[in-house]
């Protein structure tokens, strides 16, 4: 019942040291991964004796989205009791990363969730209702993704003798019981690995993974549909597509909470757009306008004028005041931008619409420059392994300081005291009821009886496995965002990102592309448009592209999928009817940073804790004593950390394979079951 | 609990760190000593290494040590084989290594380090241009490693092609560090000189040939690349100065050729004066005077004492060689040294006489910027004039265009620059007094090219804020001068080149020191009015020029001296009107 695997365990094992890409940005600490472990295994093996959770927490959280796992690890971190609960067999919600064969699951769970109705027995709990108490009942279902819909366009033939199963069919049934046997978060992936061994040790031999991605011999092999699937495990599938700024809240609560260490980064490194059909680079820093091609002098003059100004642009109000009841657009058009200018500030640096308001977009034209340089030419940063990775790096940070953590495990009410109209416990799945004094919970888990107000906005999401990134260029290991601005000016921005193999997030040979854009219509009439603008689409699968020289230069989509997120972000407490220690986490929005939900997580955290400071720093593992024992329990690694750059950096390339995706499976395979 | 946080009380701390650095000192300085006495005693054995090598990677700056290691290695290299010497200078590099990573701009690291390599058996230059693009690429300005660079890149043999493109990738990283445009104006000449001329004018040295050397040019087709590069440079940052420092050694660097631009003889004094393209030290450089094919034996003479090197050299013919009027004369001035020399006639019935390349037919004031084509020019000029009008206050713009008008029309643009100049005292007052200096230089070329067209020997430059004289040299031939109204603070020594001035006005000036007004033969009437002399003492040089009987001294400190009528009677005694 009680996972113990998390996801992020594997990367501190495999990586000790993160100093050693030169892109990688963040100065990590040695760390123990032995005390985190050390710490996890006492957690979990007195819940493991005990049958049932301790009937008393300071404050119960509901969903592991990254709202909901930031309160977590602040409230522990300051010495709450936590209880983390999740209905989901993953962590992360909405904010989930997954394999591509967890991602199928998902989409089969999917399916079958818009045919089973669900029958609800409110019996159960009656009977722990004690007079004076209310219930708030809360939904089992969850209905925030719609409109989903898969193709593939890899060849379905089979590429060896050996039968393979048709894994949109596979999704085995899967059961609750049987997960905490399997300790692993995946079970599909676990399977794969049993009952496919020796096929996947020959993959290793075939395809020498070391040298990722050399591109004219990857383009010649044609990736089917069945590699897919067989190198499934490579692929980490964000549900939501977002970058992180420099200097964003997410980043700069990382830092300070030193949460950063459990995961790695890599650089965005190209900030493209795409122009009548090509693709090309925006430039938007001094280096890239220096070196852009596209730009006349002149133009190059104006651009580096006008953003030096945004960057102080409070400093002259005179230059902006008469434009700030209009359009940013406009204001672009006085300051004498070319076309080519506005675009580029418009949709590539500021990324607001054609109505954003003026003050608006050069705040937003600022927060993007500002964030220039921190790490490197761009003002991006994606975590290794995805998205989903930072969830689970709070959650990990809430159970090294004591917080609970149990995955497909819910509450089905909440138990309101009448008399002040405070939650004072929650009733579990398991009709256990567990007393707090405040409960957190993820938007999805809310009925439509306690909404005030339904008006939710959709976002419209597309993620395609394709063959070969949009912009070739000399480095093939390169994420890119690509800002799409409306075909017609009545339709919202397509945002792209564009994530290499190098990133962890899908196979060698592949890029995985991530589309977001708020929804007009469903996902796939919002987004098939730009998907068949900037890649070639088969019509039948497996379809070798037309010998048409234009359709050759684009990258072919291997797989697809389309579906709309609900985006509650505009949501806040008044548009629910619920007790007042009920606090309710929105779920990811379609910004590209995560600011609203860290901004909203401090909001939450202030309001359970007054007093406390949002979280401090974790102390550094040297810092810390054991009790009982000395300075010893330090691990042995720790002495040799304090040695010179040249050394770390000759221990990263010993200790650390994640440049060779191969030997990481060996150990992610034994990693969970050695650590039980 | 877990995370708890270890707390020490700060005085305790403070209290063990000072007795962690008594200690290291203590073991440094004795550890020191050891290593100086094993010096002196002329020890050279490995246990001199090892020490050497424990103090040197704490402190990487202590030269003497690392001469003592040089002696050592010296030393052990004679008693082993070529292997063992080879490994010897491997860990050598090895520990440089490990120093420059305590001091990375260690004077004695990389001087050891470039040492070494020329020891080592097989040098592994690979692995040392590796180490420059390590450290180059932590610190792009560590000039150390610059010019170790420049002799690993010697030594080994890296193509110039290569270095280019490296410049190119270190300029599109940051177009802000002047060490990689510098760099790159070292490397474009050798890859992509400009075709010798036409003529062989320029390799056999002759009075007539073009004044103008055509050493580190580059052909046309790569400037024009290059000017591009720059103007994408300034255009992104025009308050950056490094584009522009390229983009001025672009435009021109060419060296004028040295040479005699003048000789003048005069009858009456039997003296010839002798002007070159730069200051020379002329007792020093070979100067034969050559007369009616009979060389002389003379002494040359700067115009004025304080000038050890000057552009104007005199000397005394022997008395009676020159001064009959009705004899013709042929004077030559070898410059031997150069291979050079200079003729002038001195034709019956003159008085004097003279030979020399004008200013105008040198294209002297265009020697700052130097590119032939003025269509090339012109079409920078357009580039410098669209950025101008979008940052109408940046000052290394409005310089640029001010050079790139003097070097095409000098003076068809001389309102315009004027004009320039004013902004530029408004936006950079800091340089104001560097601007005004240049606008009078500009400004004195301008009137020198005005009076050579008009064939006249009078220099007038009166009410032009003129804040400081030069091209004197040039002003050899003048007999009357008007620098009126402007704001001189003094009459430098080099105004003692002025050696045919009859007629000096300087009324309205600040001028303080009369230091230039030196020995000059024809001077005769000086005005000073309204000017800042305030001493007797000032005046002393006055009685040097001999023909001076007029001077006009109204308006000045001085006339409050006591008996100053009768001091300055004394002094100038050949002066016949006087005004105070």
């Amino acid at each position: 019942m009680f996972l113990l695997y998390f996801k992020t365990w594997r990367i501190p094992v495999l990586k000790i040291c993160c100093v050693h890409f030169g892109y990688c940005v963040f100065k990590c600490v040695y760390f123990s991964v032995r005390h985190d472990i050390a710490c996890h295994v006492t957690v979990c093996s007195f819940k493991m004796a005990a049958e049932d959770l301790p009937s008393q927490f300071d404050v119960v959280i509901l969903g592991t989205g990254l709202t909901e796992s930031v309160i977590a690890a602040a409230c522990s971190r300051v010495g709450q009791s936590v209880l983390h609960l999740d209905r989901r067999n993953y962590y992360a919600g909405n904010w989930a990363s997954f394999t591509f064969n967890g991602l199928l699951s998902w989409i089969e769970e999917y399916k079958n969730q818009q045919k089973v109705q669900i029958t609800e027995s409110e019996q159960v709990w009656r009977s722990l209702i004690d007079e004076g108490e209310d219930v708030v009942p809360l939904s089992s279902v969850d209905s925030s993704i719609s409109n989903l819909e898969v193709f593939c366009y890899a060849s379905e033939e089979e590429e060896k003798e050996e039968e393979t199963k048709a894994p949109l069919t596979s999704c085995q049934p899967v059961n609750a019981e049987t997960v905490s046997e399997e300790t692993t978060g995946d079970s599909t992936e676990a399977q794969d690995t049993v009952t496919e061994p020796s096929q996947s040790q020959e993959e290793k031999d075939s395809q020498p993974i070391s040298s990722p991605a050399d591109p004219p011999v990857e383009v010649e092999k044609k990736i089917t549909y069945q590699k897919l699937v067989k190198e499934g495990r490579r692929f980490n599938i964000d549900l939501v597509s977002k970058l992180m700024y420099s200097r964003g809240a997410l980043v700069d609560l990382l830092i300070k909470s030193n949460v950063s260490r459990y995961a790695e980064f890599k650089n965005i490194g190209h900030i493209l757009t795409c122009r009548n059909g090509k693709v090309e680079q925006v430039p938007c820093s001094r280096a890239d306008v220096f070196a852009s091609k596209q730009l006349t002098v002149v133009e190059k003059r104006m651009l580096m004028k006008f953003l030096t100004f945004c960057l102080d642009f409070e400093q002259h109000p005179e230059e902006y005041q008469d434009y700030t009841e209009k359009p940013f657009r406009e204001f672009l058009k006085n300051k004498k931008l070319t076309e080519n200018l506005q675009d580029f500030v418009l949709h590539s640096i500021a990324m607001v619409t054609q109505q954003t308001l003026t003050e608006e977009g050069l705040k937003a034209t600022q927060h993007f420059l500002r964030c220039l340089g921190r790490y490197g030419n761009t003002p991006f940063l994606f975590p290794l392994y995805g998205l989903g990775e930072i969830p689970q790096c709070f959650c990990r940070m809430c159970a090294v300081f004591g917080g609970i953590y149990c995955l497909r495990h819910s509450v089905q009410c909440l138990v309101v005291d009448k008399a002040s109209n405070k939650v004072k416990a929650v009733i579990d799945t398991r009709g256990q009821k567990i007393s707090c004094s405040h409960f957190v919970v993820e938007d999805s888990y809310i009925r439509d009886e306690q909404r005030q107000s339904t008006a939710y906005r959709q976002i419209s999401r597309a993620v395609l496995i394709t063959d070969r990134s949009v912009l070739p260029s000399e480095s093939d290991q390169q994420i890119s965002l690509v800002t799409i601005p409306p075909l017609e000016s009545s339709a919202p921005a397509v945002r792209m990102v564009e994530l290499c193999s190098s990133s962890m997030t899908c196979m060698p040979g592949t890029y995985l592309v991530h589309l977001t854009c708020s929804s007009s219509g469903t996902a796939q009439e919002d987004l098939a448009p730009v998907v068949s603008e900037l890649f070639h689409v088969s019509t039948i699968p497996g379809e070798e592209p037309s010998e048409g020289a234009e359709e050759r230069s684009k990258p072919a989509v291997l797989w697809v999928m389309y579906f709309n997120m609900r985006d509650t972000s505009a949501l806040d407490s008044s548009s629910y009817s619920l007790p007042s220690n009920v606090h309710v986490c929105t779920g990811p929005d379609g910004s590209l940073g995560s600011d609203c939900s860290i901004k909203l997580a401090e909001s939450v955290f202030h309001h359970i804790l007054p007093d406390e400071e949002f979280c401090p720093p974790a102390p550094n593992p040297e810092d810390i004593i054991y009790d009982g024992d000395g300075p010893q329990a330090e691990g042995p690694g720790f002495d040799e950390s304090v040695n010179t750059e040249a050394e770390e950096e000759g221990a990263a390339h010993e200790k650390n394979p994640s440049t060779e995706p191969a030997e990481m499976d060996s150990v992610a395979d034994t990693t969970p079951s050695s650590e039980e | 609990m877990h995370g708890r946080v270890k707390v020490k009380s700060t005085a305790q701390q403070e209290e063990e760190k000072r007795k962690e650095r008594e200690k290291k000192l203590k073991a440094f300085v004795s550890a020191r000593d050891a290593v100086l006495r094993k010096r002196s005693a002329g020890e050279h054995d490995e246990e001199a290494l090892q020490l050497t090598q424990q103090l040197l990677s704490s402190n990487p700056d202590f030269a003497t040590l690392w001469n003592y290691r040089r002696e050592v290695l010296l030393q052990l290299e004679t008693s082993r084989e070529k292997d063992e010497v080879q490994k010897l200078y491997e860990s050598e590099l090895h520990f440089i290594e490990a120093c420059l990573k305590v001091n990375p701009k260690s004077y004695g690291c990389w001087h050891h380090r470039s040492w070494v390599n020329t020891r080592l058996p097989q040098p592994d230059w690979t692995r040392e241009l590796g180490l420059c693009d390590r450290c180059l690429s932590l610190d792009e300005r560590n000039f150390h490693c610059w010019d170790y660079r420049r002799v690993v890149v010697k030594e080994s043999g890296v193509s110039v092609e290569q270095e280019l493109q490296f410049t190119d990738r270190l300029i599109g990283s940051n177009f802000s560090n002047y060490s990689s445009w510098h760099y790159r104006s070292t490397l474009l000449p050798q890859l992509h000189p400009q075709p010798a001329p036409d003529s062989a004018s320029n390799t056999s040295p002759s009075p007539t040939a073009s004044p103008q050397i055509h050493s580190h040019r580059v052909c046309e087709e790569q400037l024009l690349k290059e000017y591009e590069l720059a103007h994408n440079a300034f255009f992104t940052d025009p308050n950056d100065q490094s584009a522009w420092f390229y983009y001025r050694w672009l435009l021109g660097r060419a060296e004028r050729e040295e040479m005699i631009s003048c000789v003048y003889v005069s009858r009456e004094r039997e003296r010839v004066s002798v002007a070159f393209s730069k200051p020379v030290h002329a007792q020093s450089e070979g100067l034969m005077l050559v007369l009616d094919g009979q060389p002389q034996q003379v002494e040359w003479r700067s115009t004025h004492p304080r000038l050890r090197h000057s552009p104007v050299w005199l000397c005394d013919l022997p008395p009676g060689s020159v001064s009959d009027i009705s004899n013709e004369h042929n004077l030559t001035v070898h410059w031997t040294e150069k291979y050079t020399h200079r003729d002038c006639a001195l034709y019956t019935g003159c008085a004097e006489s003279w030979c020399r390349d004008s200013a105008t037919d040198q294209e002297l004031f265009r020697s700052e910027l130097s590119v032939e084509k003025s269509s090339v020019l012109q079409a920078e000029l357009q580039s410098c004039n669209q950025l101008l009008e979008l940052e109408p206050q940046n000052k290394w713009c409005l310089l640029t265009i001010i050079l790139l008008m003097r070097a095409l029309d000098p003076l068809g643009h001389e309102k315009e620059t004027l004009a320039h100049f004013q902004t530029l005292k408004e936006v950079d007052p800091m340089r104001s007094s560097y601007y005004s200096d240049l606008c009078s230089k500009f400004l004195i070329e301008n009137t020198i090219l005005k009076m050579e067209y008009a064939e006249v020997r009078v220099f007038s430059l009166s009410n032009k804020n003129l804040t400081t004289l030069c091209h004197l040299d040039q002003l050899l031939l003048v007999t009357h001068i008007n620098l009126s109204s402007n704001q001189l603070l003094r009459l430098p020594p080099q105004f003692a080149m002025l050696q045919c001035l009859e007629v000096l006005e300087a009324d309205d000036n600040a001028i303080e020191s009369l230091e230039g007004l030196y020995h000059l033969p024809k001077l005769e009437e000086v005005s000073l009015r309204n000017n800042q002399i305030c001493k007797l003492s000032d005046l002393e040089s006055l009685a040097s020029c001999t023909k001076l009987t007029r001077l006009d001294l109204r308006g000045n400190p001085v006339h409050k001296t006591a008996n100053i009528d009768s001091e300055l009677s004394q002094l100038l005694p050949l002066v016949t009107a006087l005004s105070l």
